[in-house]
């Protein structure tokens, strides 16, 4: 008789955690402003990243098609995975007459990159920066190597000063 | 041979099942070969290297900030810790003696990095057995966290945000704000979990007395963290080699001596009650300084051997560098958690049934890239 009387408490008792729980689930589904679930992609327009999100490595240029890259490799040597790789070339200046290393191509290949931030700690001019952009799928993994520097830009004057 | 004899022969026969390397209740690619009898469980042998990417040996040719990134990808839900570790080696090896600041700093930080791990774990422990529910709470609370975290290292899983000398950034002016939101909505949150889940009869009764480990074989298989603490071995690094800002905090090393798997349980859930009351001491009183010490370009460590261990969510993270006086080591070695605590899976699954190999495999908080590296 007590077997079946413990027996008994036993399963009322676990059906009350039962609706314990239940009473939380009971909960969200009457107050469903307390759901925190952001509608991506359709809040696109409205959607902040923070200021410090690591996206991938751009290089800013101005108005003028300037860059503050003056082709050191600092960045390079930082990179641990072999993703920046700078092209450059002893190009002749036309106001001074000497020749002089300018950068060619500043080569940036996403497919490799952990976004550890070293690059950017170690460029002394502040050339390029972490961008924002995160939706990085393509259908090519040739579209994911990219060339940071704009056709035709330049060194900003007074940068290597 | 007669009947009996025939039903004896067939009923004692062992046989072979993989489970895994793709199984979704290993976390990762793991692949266990159990040798059965029946349904019970005889031997399970883990087989490792599915995601081997040899971070050991490619530490070799990186310089020391650069270790520093790849320790995030070996146990990813601790990497706050993982990079805590190295970086507290190298400035052993350079007796460089961080500011205040970057100690409290790094100790919040990486109690918001075990409040989140625990936090995915419990949702995911619900999710192995059958309960998809305690996953989406598990994550809600989660992204609390991984939302001060991108706003102060500006990724939200793999931070790299330790630097040998301290921080990389400041931390941002709402930080103690955004944090002290977290803590009182976590305490209001956190007794949802026992009610949700703890109190339940179902998963009392897969946990209770499942997978039972012992303090000698916790001991003598290194299962550290909140695994081989339900066991009732003391074995907190905070408390027993005390770095960052752990001495100067009050809290509990939460030690329970039942073994099984609900223990395991149990102590993760109070260690974030624990986490919360480490944050919460901290966070009002963020020395000023600085948040970086000068270092060198190129660091280069004396001719040494250093070794540095944490506690991590999973248990004790030891670095071993060797260095030669150049500016990459010359051999690194990392003891990770899940390595020690996988091996004790034998033990406390053999005799069990699979259905409860899942759960033991859930409350010793397995993360496959931190056994294989």
């Amino acid at each position: 008789m007590k077997a079946i009387i413990n027996y008994i408490k036993e399963v009322v008792g676990g059906v009350k955690t039962l609706i314990n729980g239940m009473k939380v689930t009971g909960y969200y589904i009457s107050h469903p402003k307390e759901i925190i679930t952001q509608q991506y992609p359709e809040n696109r327009d409205t959607l902040n990243m923070v200021d410090r999100f690591r996206g991938e490595v751009i290089m800013p240029h101005d108005e003028n098609n300037e860059h503050a890259c003056t082709g050191c490799q600092a960045c390079e040597i930082a990179c641990p995975n072999g993703t920046i790789e700078i092209i450059q070339d002893r190009i002749l200046n036309e106001e001074t007459g000497k020749k002089k290393k300018t950068i060619l191509k500043h080569v940036y290949h996403l497919s490799m990159c952990t976004m550890c931030n070293l690059c950017i700690e170690a460029c002394p001019t502040d050339a390029i920066e972490m961008g924002k952009g995160f939706e990085h799928a393509v259908f090519d993994r040739s579209q994911l190597t990219k060339v940071l520097n704009k056709p035709g830009s330049k060194l900003r004057a007074g940068v290597e000063e | 041979m007669s009947v009996k004899e025939l039903h004896k022969a067939t009923q004692s026969q062992e046989y072979f099942v993989n489970m895994g390397p793709q199984h979704p209740s290993t976390h990762g690619v793991l692949r266990l070969l159990l040798t059965l009898d029946g349904e019970t469980i005889t031997k399970v042998e883990p087989h490792l290297g599915y995601i081997h990417r040899s971070i050991e040996k490619m530490c070799e040719k990186d310089s020391y900030q650069q270790i520093v990134h790849l320790t995030d990808r070996m146990d990813y839900l601790s990497c706050h810790m993982n990079n805590e570790a190295v970086c507290l080696a190298v400035e052993k090896g350079l007796e460089l003696e961080v500011s205040d600041r970057v100690k409290v700093i790094r100790t919040i930080m990486s109690e918001l990095t075990r409040l989140s791990s625990h936090q995915l774990w419990w949702g995911v422990m619900g999710m192995d057995l059958g309960a998809i529910t305690s996953f989406l709470y598990g994550f809600r609370d989660r992204e609390m966290i991984t939302d001060i975290f991108e706003e102060t290292c500006g990724a939200r899983l793999t931070m790299n945000y330790n630097v040998p000398g301290g921080v990389m950034f400041d931390i941002p002016a709402n930080f103690q704000t955004k944090v002290k939101e977290f803590i009182t909505h976590f305490r209001k949150k956190l007794p949802e979990y026992d009610q949700l889940m703890t109190n339940n009869i179902i998963f009392r009764n897969r946990t209770e007395g499942i997978g039972i480990l012992t303090k000698e074989d916790a001991i003598s298989f290194g299962v550290t963290g909140p695994s081989g603490r339900a066991s009732g071995w003391s074995n907190d690094i905070r408390k027993s080699h005390s770095y960052s800002a752990y001495d100067r905090v009050d809290f509990k090393e939460i030690i329970r001596t039942e073994g099984d798997s609900f223990a395991r349980y149990k102590a993760r859930i109070d260690e974030m009650w624990e986490s919360m009351n480490i944050i919460e001491q901290l966070i009002d009183n963020v020395p000023e300084g600085s948040c970086r010490e000068k270092t060198k370009a190129v660091i280069k460590l004396p001719k040494m051997e250093i070794y540095q261990s944490v506690e991590t969510a999973r248990g004790e993270l030891g670095v071993y560098i060797n260095s030669d006086g150049k500016k990459n080591p010359y051999r690194v070695k990392f003891r990770s958690p899940g390595f020690s605590n996988l091996n004790a899976l034998n033990t406390m699954a053999k005799g069990g049934k699979i259905a409860d190999l899942v759960t033991i495999m859930s409350t010793i908080d397995l993360v496959i890239p931190d056994i294989d590296r």
